[in-house]
């Protein structure tokens, strides 16, 4: 190990109303090697990477960079020191080409002069581009890139800029498994080259894969920081989590049940009018659990709105337990037994203003109410009922949602949807951004449903997810459906995420 | 030759399309910095109503009184567009709101018709004005005298700034950055970039614009103050910005377009011409163009599909929390 630490954090303590992000936090790093920064949602990872790049000001704590104590006012004066970060959500200009995008944050090159000229930058670029193995075309408009794409190009951006230290923040979240393995090699180049890498992750086998040393954050304070070479899934679980928490799985068993939703060459338009659901067939059993996998942003979420009702599909037929389902219209998929639990769950799945008694009457307030008027008392007890009975931790059933964490806030959605006669289950990423012991519940009730002859339908991107619950996978990519043959395979699963076809399956599933 | 119809119509299409060319210069500067300023109308009328103030009371040769009267147009813009900037960039009020409210508060029977009133300058004839800067040999030059030689010093101003704001935006490391801040302004500020001062810049260089634009019309085109003289050319200003999706040199095919428009009613007139109710939908225009201004700015998906700044009407805040 190099004598000074490229990156080296000291008791950061950072608050927020309410919340201690930080709490007198270490952490080290050394030039060349890519250390990862591991912990649940809401572990503070995001928070002290921000720390380390300027976004936020720590109340507590010192910061050395290469031995040279540092404090950065904004992210511009992390970047000019080298540190340089590729957040979640991208900070691409859209409509600039990757030329102009790279001349933006420039200080040193073509970017200084008053004069730019984006096209002096793009044999830069595409030297870059070479050297990582990131092609991208640098006259490209960063609209037009995929995400994955876009990604490349806010690396290429930091080493443009000549980053010594690299963050990434839960980098894979966008890519196909061959991207991230794609990426995987291109972060060990880097740090290869004597720069830090710092990975941002909650998934055990991408850190296991690509890092040198772990770092393991749990509710806002260091837990532990280890080298990756002596590491398992089993001991960074344990350091990440704190106990171990059973996790769901399904053995696939005999399912007796009929055909309870079967959807026939299903069409629908996505937000921007464009097909995003393209002749998907799909049918399921009672008590069968199905898991879609796929890359976000392959119409999934305009499946899951298309079957619930509450996005029109333009084409192709929706039966429930052998009844047609009128087009779009929520109501009646409701009252065909069809429940929905969104993605969105802040946004879609309840009305973050109304209270928890409110938002668990959404579905049912026709039953509870008395011509125009609602019966607040009863709508109180069967608030409280749900309350006790779902576990959710909320200071009264008067609260408004918006208050509830985010697994709080999922079992609110969860407890209405579960009430009446349940024959289908659409969940669309019910588990994102929860932590795990959440996690673990709802896959509970998510089993729980599919074992009182429930047919669930469940999407996700979170292929551990898909692995651990499912009788049948199938794969959606731009708005196909194709079935998985071998459950098991990973690879399989991720070839067709990608669009491929695996060659050994290719006639099973040109049958299915 | 020069008295063919559609000469004269291009060449007051220049003259009177100049001032809505400033102003829709200035509210492009503004909006590509992601800030929508319906104040134009009002900024443009304190502008008009100053500008000619100055002349009036100021006793110097006529090439300084006239610079000097478009100095103090352009301030009183800026001012003007300060409390737009400051309500809507520190205080993150709404863009369309408080534009709106700009545009009562100092429109013709706000501010500028009381200025207007209190420093007694209505239906004066102006002691300055501007007049047609080249030789009248040039001016009577065929077609292109009347159209290109026969035009006051602001119009060639006009020119250069049409030229001077579009290499601004395309080739200069600041138009790249302000672009940077209209369309995206988290990843402007990650940059280093300051949105804020990038912000209240280009809204004060809109309102510049704007009362230069007010200027042009009470010092060269008609000459004098009347309350509520731009009539709506603040509106059909901001039109412009959005039928030139954003770029100026369309900006100025626009303005030409609608000032011709505007002298099209009476030189029929005038030469006894009758096409039935022109002057009718001629001088609805202005109100046409705020009801379409107005739907076009409130709908962000028609915003969208005409490529108006990603940003344009929102408020950026950072994302500390």
């Amino acid at each position: 190990m190099a004598a000074t630490a490229a990156v080296s954090m000291r008791g950061i303590t950072k608050r927020f109303p309410g919340v201690v992000a930080n709490d007198r936090v270490d952490f080290e790093a050394t030039a060349g090697e890519v250390h990862a920064l591991l912990g649940e949602n809401g572990a503070g990872k995001t928070t002290l990477s921000h720390v380390l790049t300027g976004l936020y000001h720590p109340d507590e704590g010192e910061i050395d960079l290469f031995g040279e104590r540092v404090a950065f006012a904004s992210p511009r004066d992390a970047i000019d020191a080298g540190v340089c970060m590729v957040h979640q959500q991208f900070r691409l200009v859209e409509r600039f080409t990757v030329a102009e995008n790279l001349v933006l944050g420039d200080r040193r090159g073509a970017g200084r002069r008053f004069r730019i000229d984006p096209r002096a930058v793009a044999s830069q670029v595409h030297e870059l581009g070479e050297r990582y193995h990131l092609p991208v075309d640098a006259n490209a408009h960063v609209w037009q890139l995929s995400v994955g794409e876009q990604q490349r190009v806010e690396i290429l951006n930091a080493l443009y800029q000549d980053a010594r230290v690299l963050i990434l923040d839960e980098p894979t979240a966008v890519l196909t498994p061959e991207e991230a393995d794609t990426l995987f090699a291109t972060l060990r180049e880097i740090a290869g080259e004597g720069r830090t890498v710092i990975f941002i992750s909650h998934k055990l086998h991408e850190v296991l894969a690509v890092s040198d040393r772990v770092t393991v954050l749990r509710a806002g304070k260091w837990i532990a920081t280890v080298p990756t070479a002596g590491a398992t899934p089993q001991s960074l679980a344990a350091l990440m989590i704190g106990h171990d928490v059973e996790s769901a799985h399904r053995t696939p068993h005999e399912l007796d049940g009929g055909d309870v939703l079967e959807v026939q060459d299903l069409w629908a338009d996505g937000d921007r009018g464009a097909a995003a659901v393209k002749g998907v067939s799909l049918t399921l059993k009672a008590g069968e659990v199905v898991a879609v996998a796929g890359v976000a942003g392959n119409g999934q979420r305009e499946l899951a709105d298309a079957i619930a009702g509450v996005r029109p599909s333009t084409r192709g037929s929706i039966r429930v337990a052998g009844r047609p389902l009128k087009r779009g219209d929520v109501r009646a998929a409701f009252d065909a037994g069809i429940r929905y639990v969104p993605q969105d769950r802040l946004g879609t799945g309840v009305s973050p203003s109304l209270s928890i008694a409110m938002n668990l009457e959404l579905r049912s307030y026709r039953e509870s109410s008395l011509g125009p008027f609602l019966r607040l008392r009863r709508m109180r007890t069967r608030a409280d009922k749900a309350i006790k009975d779902f576990d959710i931790r909320a200071p009264g059933p008067e609260a408004p949602a918006a208050n509830l964490s985010g697994g709080n806030l999922q079992k609110v959605v969860i407890a209405r949807e579960f009430a009446g006669e349940m024959k289908v289950l659409i969940a669309a990423s019910p588990t994102r951004g929860l932590d795990v012991s959440a996690v673990a519940t709802v896959h509970s009730y998510l089993l729980e449903a599919a074992a009182k002859g429930t047919a669930v339908l469940l999407l996700s991107e979170d292929l551990d997810e898909i692995l651990a619950l499912n009788d049948r996978i199938v794969v959606m990519y731009e708005g196909h459906l194709s079935e998985v043959v071998d459950r098991e395979s990973i690879e399989e699963i991720g070839l067709r995420m990608a669009g491929e076809t695996p060659p050994a399956s290719a006639p099973a599933a040109a049958g299915a | 030759m020069n008295n063919a119809l559609l000469v004269v119509l291009v060449a007051s299409g220049v003259a009177y399309g100049t001032p809505l060319l400033f102003a829709a210069l200035g509210e492009l500067l503004a909006e590509r910095s992601g800030v929508l300023n319906l104040g134009v109308e009002g900024m443009m009328l304190v502008g008009a109503v100053m500008g000619f103030w100055t002349v009036q009371r100021v006793h110097a040769n006529t090439g300084l009184t006239l610079a000097l009267a478009v100095l103090v147009a352009a301030l009183a813009g800026t001012t003007m567009a300060a409390i737009h900037a400051f309500l809507v960039i520190t205080l993150r009020a709404n863009q369309i709101v408080s534009g709106l409210a700009l545009t009562i508060f100092a429109g013709a029977a706000g501010l500028s018709s009381y200025l207007g009133n209190d420093l007694n300058v209505a239906d004066q004839p102006a002691s300055h004005s501007f007049h047609a800067l080249l030789p009248s040999g040039m001016q009577s030059l065929p077609v292109v005298g009347p159209i290109l030689f026969a035009q006051n010093i602001l119009v060639y101003v006009s020119w250069l700034c049409v030229i001077a704001v579009g290499l601004y935006l395309s080739r200069s490391r600041p138009g790249l950055n302000v672009r940077a801040v209209g369309e995206s302004p988290a990843a402007a500020d990650t940059m280093g970039i300051n949105v804020t001062a990038y912000r209240y810049a280009h809204t004060l260089a809109g309102g510049a614009f704007a009362g230069v634009a007010g200027a042009t019309i009470t010092l060269a085109i008609t000459p004098q103050w009347v309350n509520g003289i731009t009539g709506g050319a603040g509106w059909i200003a901001i039109a412009l910005v959005i039928f030139a999706f954003w770029r100026p040199e369309l900006c100025l095919v626009g303005a030409y377009f609608f000032g011709a428009l505007q002298a099209l009613a009476p030189q029929l007139q005038a030469r006894n011409i009758n096409l039935g109710p022109t002057v009718l939908w001629t001088n609805s225009l202005p109100y046409v163009m705020t009801v379409l201004v107005l739907v076009v700015v409130s709908s962000g998906t028609a915003r969208r599909r005409l490529g108006a700044p990603s940003a344009l009407g929102t408020a950026y805040v950072r994302e500390e929390h």
